[in-house]
């Protein structure tokens, strides 16, 4: 007690100069004035410099005509494009790659995670070994093993693999056939939303008399069934209004269907393959940090195996799990700027080239580091309302 | 529990300890933003002098195209755009060998100059306007007058003679060049369409093409030409006849140094006006004496000459180059005529009186 009396003192006004709030006040103060000062010029001396050296600048260049064309465009784009449109391309197709990386690795992960904790002698070493090779390569040579070691040594577009429905794959990518849809199919995406919507309402039905009578309805295959089935009948009533644009052989390459290039490609199976690897590990760390007791608890209820990982430890191990997850979800996405090294026009790639027609070098940097800050702030932000929905919920 | 780990005294020598820490942290962030606002201004005194401070010329060039900027066996940067370097060193120290070569790909290249990483820019790039200008580059001259072109294999593509039998191909191209602009407008004006395969270095550029991802390689024809020696069998590997650009090759300075930009200026006009004037590397020493009075101005042997040092060289700049380099002729002839394994003939870049365009302004 003695001390705290001392502690609660006020504390001496002997000098201005060791008053501790003024002190605070003092170097606070004398931090923001340093630190935007700094800034300023920092931001001054590039002005100063761009002009001395009589380098243009501005953004004005961004709505100036491209001239160049890009080899995988999402959206609308011609070497009569403008310059912003070009590094949005590369934006989407950053995006692209991302989204479907993330997607691809998560499984990947989740597999592999729950394999090295198998009572399978096998399956636990198998997955073992894939996660210590891709753990251990750089990203970059896994993207060029999947470039140059798997998919260069495919055939030329004229002695393609021919693959099941109309499928080519060759050392130009991989080629299906495009859907095109005819009149009428609009009932098939209307029939889609009706079936997921009366899905739902089933599950939310089977929910409550659960709750109140303890019977159980099979509501997975019930959904399965009308998400199916009704979208099916539809495309029946319609009249079948699908056709198929096949790819076929002309002078250089294939044409018509759908092409995924190999850049793409290897891109998106390194990138899968590799994160997937630090995802498993989350994985098994989230399945091992909920304790045994869990389980035997549940198994006491009466529960068997599968319940018990879908209702009792998945659940618990997620909160564990999705916050490393997101950093790894943020790795993937910074990494895909390695595409560079294949030709696959990412934004990395695309505001590179723009960049160098154009010789604005600061503005592009600017451009590029905003861009995937806000991408990883999206990411975050959106992971960010997962985990706390996912989080213990204390009462 | 301690919170305060490192701060177990009374509550006065707590904040005293504090605020030295945050002193010790300002000072620290203090002295980095200066190195970066020094870094920044380091580009500003005039070229010569820093050059001639540092004692070698830092020559930007390819990261490796033959004939005009490529290692050889032991090492050693050969080519035309290497040569044009080492013709400058020998003007401005009297000794050919005072260059040390930083390699850039194309996306580099003019960061570099600008920064001042390098002193020339000597790296096959075209002259263009825009370069000239928004990119605060000034081009010395056309060192090699080139044009864009297309080649393919003959042994896979038997039937194709023309660049006009292209639609639809994969083209594989290297980023941030004209080539890869001309290519498009190509396409366009000629209403075909093609697959652009685009890669940032040449290497991955001549590894794509080899392995067969392209069916067409575009870039200057000269640099097809070497490129094709490097290729797995040369001998299937065609250039197609069609010349699509004009793509005049020079040496670039920055922008805001006169004096620099007619020294390197007019290092290229006297290796063109040594060969006009037969001047050659193993005649050099004879010329000196020659009757000719334009060659005796050339060669600084003109009683009173100041031509050199008012260009800020010493007068005997032009027997310093040749005796380095050979004149324009004789770099041609090593690095890609008849001398050189690509055997390109003269034909543009012939000197204006055999009907070429090389022409330099004289030196009086």
């Amino acid at each position: 007690m003695a001390s705290q009396e001392i502690l609660r003192e006020e504390p001496s006004r002997g000098s201005f100069v060791n008053d501790p709030k003024i002190r605070s006040i003092f170097f606070q103060t004398l931090v923001i004035v340093l630190l935007f000062g700094s800034v300023w010029w920092i931001v001054q001396n590039v002005i100063d410099n761009l002009a001395r050296l009589h380098i243009a600048s501005g953004f004005g260049f961004l709505r100036g005509r491209a001239g160049f064309d890009i080899s995988d465009t999402p959206i609308a784009y011609t070497s009569d494009s403008t310059y912003g449109r070009a590094i949005l391309v590369g934006l989407i197709n950053t995006i692209i790659v991302a989204v479907a990386g993330v997607i691809t690795a998560t499984i990947i992960g989740f597999v592999i995670g729950i394999g090295r904790l198998s009572n399978n002698w096998l399956i636990r070493k198998i997955c073992t070994v894939y996660v210590e090779i891709f753990r251990n390569i750089p990203p970059l040579l896994v993207i060029f093993f999947w470039y140059s070691g798997v998919l260069a040594v495919l055939p030329p577009p004229r002695e393609s693999f021919h693959l099941p429905f109309g499928s080519f794959l060759n050392q130009r990518g991989f080629y299906f056939p495009r859907a095109i849809w005819g009149d009428g199919s609009w009932l098939i995406g209307v029939a889609f939303l009706v079936a997921l919507a009366m899905a739902w309402f089933v599950a939310y039905r089977a929910r409550q008399r659960q709750m109140a009578t303890g019977q159980q309805f099979p509501v997975f295959w019930t959904s399965v069934a009308l998400i199916v089935g009704l979208p099916v009948l539809a495309f029946l009533l319609a009249g079948m209004p699908l056709t198929f644009d096949l790819p076929k052989q002309s002078t250089f390459n294939l044409t018509g269907g759908f092409q995924v290039k190999p850049e793409f490609l290897s891109l998106y199976l390194a990138l899968s393959c590799y994160t997937a690897a630090f995802i498993a590990e989350i994985v098994r760390a989230g399945i091992r940090g909920v304790s045994k007791g869990q389980t035997e608890a549940a198994g006491a209820l009466g529960l068997r195996s599968g319940p018990i990982l879908r209702l009792v430890v998945v659940p618990q191990a997620m909160r564990i799990v999705i916050p490393p997850m997101t950093s790894q979800y943020l790795n993937l996405t910074k990494n895909s700027s390695l595409a560079i090294a294949i030709g696959y026009p990412d934004l990395t790639a695309t505001a590179g080239t723009v960049l160098n027609q154009t010789g604005q070098a600061v503005e592009g940097v600017f451009i590029m580091m905003i861009a995937y800050l806000v991408l990883s702030l999206v990411t975050s932000a959106v992971m960010n309302v997962v985990n706390a929905r996912m989080a213990l919920v204390e009462r | 529990m301690k919170k305060d780990q490192g701060c177990l005294g009374s509550r006065g020598a707590c904040k005293a300890e504090k605020g030295l820490w945050v002193m010790k942290h300002i000072a620290i962030g203090i002295l980095g933003a200066a190195a970066l606002g020094f870094t920044a201004s380091a580009a500003s005194a005039g070229t010569l002098d820093t050059v001639k401070q540092k004692g070698f010329i830092q020559c930007g060039v390819s990261t490796g195209l033959a004939g005009f900027s490529a290692p050889d066996d032991k090492g050693e940067w050969q080519g035309i755009d290497a040569d044009f370097c080492r013709a400058v060193a020998a003007a401005v120290f009297g000794d050919g060998t005072k260059v040390k070569f930083t390699p850039l790909s194309a996306k580099e290249r003019f960061t570099a100059l600008q920064s001042g990483e390098v002193d020339i820019l000597s790296r096959n790039t075209t002259w263009t306007i825009n370069r000239d200008t928004a990119l605060g580059l000034n081009f010395v001259g056309t060192t090699y007058y080139d044009g864009q072109g297309f080649m393919i294999n003959a042994k896979k593509l038997p039937g194709v003679n023309s660049a006009l039998q292209l639609s639809g191909a994969a083209v594989c191209v290297q980023t941030g060049t004209t080539t890869e602009l001309n290519l498009a407008d190509y396409f366009k004006s000629n209403k075909m369409e093609y697959n652009p395969v685009v890669f940032e270095k040449l290497e991955e550029v001549n590894a794509a093409y080899d392995a067969g991802r392209c069916d067409v390689y575009t870039t200057d024809q000269s640099g097809l030409y070497g490129i094709r020696l490097t290729l797995g069998s040369p001998a299937d590997h065609v250039v197609l006849p069609e010349i699509i650009s004009k793509e005049p090759l020079g040496p670039a300075v920055r922008q805001g140094d006169d004096q620099w930009y007619h020294i390197v200026k007019w290092t290229y006009f006297a290796l063109l006006d040594a060969e006009e004037l037969g001047i050659t590397k193993a005649n050099v020493d004879e010329m000196k004496n020659s009757d000719n009075p334009e060659i005796k101005r050339v060669l600084g042997q003109e009683a009173d000459t100041k031509i050199g040092t008012d260009l800020g060289v010493s007068n005997d700049w032009v027997v310093n180059i040749v005796k380095a380099v050979g004149n324009y002729g004789e770099v041609f002839e090593r690095n890609v005529g008849s001398g050189s394994p690509l055997k390109i003939a003269r034909g543009i870049n012939a000197l204006w009186t055999k009907g070429g365009l090389q022409y330099a302004p004289p030196i009086r």
